[in-house]
């Protein structure tokens, strides 16, 4: 092998891992926020957050049965001065909009992590009515959303939305693409 | 029906729910279960709700995590506890020994014009809590069990699930406050007060 190609080998391998380490870098965010509640419906593009909030004694992190138990578990978190995020995917925006109305009223802060389904590459058409509408739902209950179509913003967004939430109250929802995450193959 | 007769009513038995309540943190469903609660004497340390019809227990789940040296009761109707069943499973999961969670059973929608739940067909809330895994549950619907039942919901290590079937009733008002931003800044600094002497 010439030294041109371990060289070219070496920095697709640099580039791999760099895509690969949001999730990591979002827990990161996550635990210096001192975010100690962690509501979770799982999403295979999430697994990496979840299992690293998992791992974290200073985080309990809660299964849910439907996402909209994570917008009151949230709000009773904060009631008892504690930091939580909730993680989803987009199929489950749509079950949360009236409960999301308790965080508009009451102006409890949050933050939610939501990957994409039913954007490009999606093989499966069910996905597709929310994830083309996730950003509307939100704003329509009242908040705001940011998207992160790269691996590297992820994080970022991700602190910028806590700060926004913990600090000043506010509601904020960070989209991961479905191109950071990968789309859903249903063949072997 | 599931009904034989109702003999407690909502109001007393909230009453006896938060005799003595100390610094015990208080989450109230909407609607009726809220009013008795605000019947009973406003207090910082209750949360009523005036609407997120289905969150009321999962709201105790968030506080009770955040709180674990105090009790937290959730005081709820049947309406409001049937639109969030997966709580209880969530709830169980985590098992939370400083929560506990009425549900004040009259078989009725009562803010909609007492429309049956399915409470009245037999659907039985304590016995769903016990199969999502609540280590300790109760039906009460005289005196006798109600007296085991608060004893229950105020000091055993929980979770704790307890029915109270009460009457169907319509009685008069006593409203919470209606601002959500103030029942949430005036809980948090309440808490912290009590916290920080």
């Amino acid at each position: 092998m010439t030294k041109m190609h371990e060289e070219s080998r070496g920095f697709v391998e640099t580039m791999r891992q760099l895509d690969q380490a949001w999730p990591d870098q979002v827990h990161r965010v996550l635990a210096q926020a001192a975010v100690r509640q962690i509501a979770y419906v799982p999403d295979a593009g999430l697994t990496g957050v979840i299992d690293a909030c998992q791992a974290d004694d200073a985080m309990t992190a809660v299964s849910l049965t439907t996402e909209e138990e994570g917008v009151a578990m949230l709000a009773g978190a904060w009631l008892g001065g504690a930091r939580g995020v909730l993680l989803m995917q987009s199929s489950g925006v749509g079950n949360c909009i009236n409960m999301l109305s308790l965080i508009r009223v009451c102006r409890f802060p949050l933050v939610a992590i939501v990957t994409m389904r039913g954007e490009e590459g999606e093989t499966n058409p069910w996905q597709m009515p929310m994830g083309r509408n996730t950003r509307a739902a939100f704003e329509m209950a009242g908040v705001d959303v940011h998207r992160a179509d790269a691996p590297g913003d992820v994080a970022r967004l991700v602190a910028e939305a806590a700060h926004a939430a913990f600090s000043d109250c506010e509601a904020r929802a960070v989209l991961i693409g479905q191109g950071v995450v990968g789309v859903k193959q249903f063949e072997d | 029906m599931a009904s034989e007769d109702f003999r407690l009513g909502r109001r007393d038995v909230v009453d006896l729910l938060l005799a003595d309540r100390g610094d015990m943190l208080v989450v109230a469903g909407l609607g009726a279960a809220a009013w008795d609660v605000a019947a009973a004497g406003d207090c910082d340390l209750d949360f009523p709700l005036w609407g997120a019809m289905g969150g009321a227990a999962m709201i105790g789940l968030g506080l009770a995590l955040a709180q674990p040296e105090r009790q937290v009761l959730v005081i709820t109707g049947d309406g409001e506890m049937l639109m969030g069943l997966g709580a209880l499973a969530t709830i169980a999961v985590q098992s939370p020994g400083n929560l506990a969670i009425a549900v004040l059973d009259n078989e009725r929608y009562g803010e909609t014009g007492m429309q049956a739940t399915h409470t009245a067909h037999g659907a039985d809330l304590a016995a769903v809590a016990r199969a999502a895994g609540f280590p300790v549950t109760a039906l009460a619907r005289d005196a006798d069990t109600l007296d085991s039942a608060v004893g229950l919901l105020r000091d055993a290590p929980g979770p704790v699930f307890a029915t109270i079937k009460i009457r169907a009733e319509t009685l008069p008002l006593v409203l919470p406050p209606r601002d959500g931003v103030q029942l949430k800044d005036r809980f948090r600094t309440a808490l912290e007060q009590r916290t920080t002497p």
